[in-house]
């Protein structure tokens, strides 16, 4: 892959000098206390090289991503925004995408977005004006062509360095490599995972990434998510469309005294790590402690992917 | 066919309140098809708002009548003589034929009683299921001949989202999920090579976000 980097954003640094890259992630709040956000950075800075912020995820209103990444910034560490395209229409987008931009966003990444039904709105209107690979795939042309969509030019093009997810775990599971395939033709630089829980799936899903060579063209990032009680465990199981947990690792947790469980989902992503460490084409973690960003610093140490290397 | 459904019965007494006279109009076309606002349904909603406005000592007098297609000005005209005599029209077609009503009938007020719903068909009696979304720039080429636009939750032109979970789409499993479908029958037709062509950004304009729409043929215009 390229060494030569496109934008300032300290992810592509690292991972186009060929470094094992570890982003985290950061929910912004249901609210607009900006300390809610800062006291999140101060759990999680210095333990990974970049965080998510997401966008108003399962359709729950939030603090925009755009403004929780701005006071992430202010922290002095670097967010990876989140876009949907279920709530913003391509002019809408492309606005925020400049706004983003000047406001010192250097990473985006690039999704379709959860359906309204699950969030606190299942009354809202959808958009779906453009999908996530047609959302990379005009990041890259402002960016690398100066254009907006229309075919206008952009004085001052946005930098970002442009992300995207990838489930090799949904369905069908014949098209997840197509999938991650096109969204490379679409332009896109690096993918997280989804939570990665079911690793001989996920090993034949990268084998056929590899077949193809596709990780020659992106920067795959593995998912990796702790659980915290057996209880987290089961729900992700059976309420989180797209999730695969194996029948294995629920009853490694339901036969964990209560008191042990959080102890022992860490530990399981820390196995999981090192596992996909010894990955061909794995060029990074991605680490969801959802709502549990104080646990990130403690996986990423016991994984031996702390200090973080300073570029 | 154009696929609609009974409002609920307060909504509808709630809009025929104050109202003595009027007539319960059908439609002889999609909504007869789809038994919600044919000859038949006519009676029963007739007979069901006699009998609670006479309950309610509030009597109603109603007209039943159901005309070929509400959605064309020629069949309409066969209520002109009706309507000046009455409070109020009761439409049972879909959305099309209750304004085609309005804008016909001037000075009397013209109530929807469906929801106009869709535009499917019927995969057995009484059961509908949306096709088509009626976005004016027909895509079904690509998508071996069914359409994400109106059966992905999502509308997505390049493939599944990561919610697609054993055929279902993830907003309820009773929903099939589009892509899955689609990818079905690329692979029966031996042409998965086209799920990996990247569909542009698509075109509104001729979907309703242009405004409203018409079509209009020249040759009969004269």
């Amino acid at each position: 892959m390229s060494g030569e980097c496109k934008t300032e954003s300290k992810l592509e640094k690292i991972l186009r000098s060929g470094q094992f890259a570890v982003t985290g992630e950061c929910g912004p709040p249901r609210g607009a206390d900006p300390d809610v956000v800062r006291n999140k950075c101060q759990l999680l800075k210095n333990k990974a090289d970049a965080f998510n912020i997401t966008d108003n995820q399962t359709s729950v209103v939030r603090m925009s991503s755009i403004a929780s990444s701005v006071i992430m910034i202010q922290e002095g560490m670097e967010p990876v925004m989140q876009m949907v395209c279920r709530d913003r229409n391509r002019i809408a987008i492309q606005s925020d995408i400049l706004g983003a931009a000047a406001l010192g966003n250097k990473n985006i990444l690039c999704l379709s977005g959860d359906h309204q039904k699950f969030g606190d709105h299942p009354q809202a209107k959808n958009v779906f004006d453009i999908d996530s690979i047609q959302l990379i795939r005009t990041v890259r042309l402002m960016r690398d062509e100066g254009k907006f969509l229309g075919g206008d030019e952009i004085k001052g093009a946005p930098k970002l360095f442009v992300g995207a997810a990838a489930n090799p775990f949904a369905d069908p599971f014949e098209i997840r490599v197509p999938r991650l395939a096109k969204k490379v033709a679409a332009g896109v630089e690096f993918v997280q995972t989804q939570c990665i829980f079911n690793l001989k799936k996920f090993g034949e899903w990268m084998k056929a990434v590899v077949d193809r060579g596709l990780h020659e063209k992106v920067f795959i990032l593995g998912g990796v998510t702790p659980f915290k009680s057996f209880g987290m465990a089961r729900y992700m199981a059976n309420n989180v469309p797209g999730m695969d947990v194996p029948d294995e690792l629920l009853q490694r947790m339901k036969g964990t005294a209560k008191e042990k469980q959080a102890e022992e989902g860490i530990a399981m992503a820390v196995e999981t790590i090192k596992q996909l460490r010894e990955m061909t084409g794995i060029a990074g973690v991605h680490i969801m402690a959802i709502e549990w960003e104080e646990k990130v610093g403690e996986i990423a140490e016991k994984a031996g992917l702390l200090p973080r290397p300073s570029v | 066919m154009v696929i609609g459904e009974r409002k609920p019965f307060d909504e509808i007494t709630r809009m025929l309140e104050g109202h003595k006279k009027i007539v319960v109009l059908g439609c002889g076309g999609c909504v007869t098809v789809c038994l919600t606002g044919g000859h038949d349904e006519v009676r029963v909603l007739s007979s069901q708002l006699r009998m609670a406005r006479d309950k309610a000592g509030d009597p109603i007098e109603i007209i039943e009548k159901t005309v070929e297609r509400q959605c064309d000005p020629e069949y309409i005209e066969e209520v002109n003589d009706i309507v000046p005599h009455i409070d109020a029209v009761l439409s049972m077609a879909c959305g099309a034929g209750v304004q085609f009503m309005a804008e016909r009938y001037t000075n009397t007020p013209v109530y929807p009683a469906l929801n106009t719903t869709f535009v499917g068909g019927s995969i057995k009696e009484g059961y509908y299921v949306e096709k088509c979304q009626t976005c004016g720039e027909c895509k079904l080429y690509y998508t071996a001949g069914i359409c994400p636009i109106a059966r992905c939750s999502k509308s997505l032109l390049n493939g599944p989202c990561g919610g697609s979970t054993k055929g279902a789409c993830e907003i309820d499993p009773q929903v099939d999920c589009a892509w899955q479908l689609i990818i079905d029958r690329l692979k029966s037709l031996n042409q998965m090579d086209r799920y990996e062509d990247i569909i542009a950004v698509n075109d509104w304009r001729t979907n309703r976000d242009g405004g409203p729409r018409k079509m209009v043929r020249e040759d009969f215009q004269r």
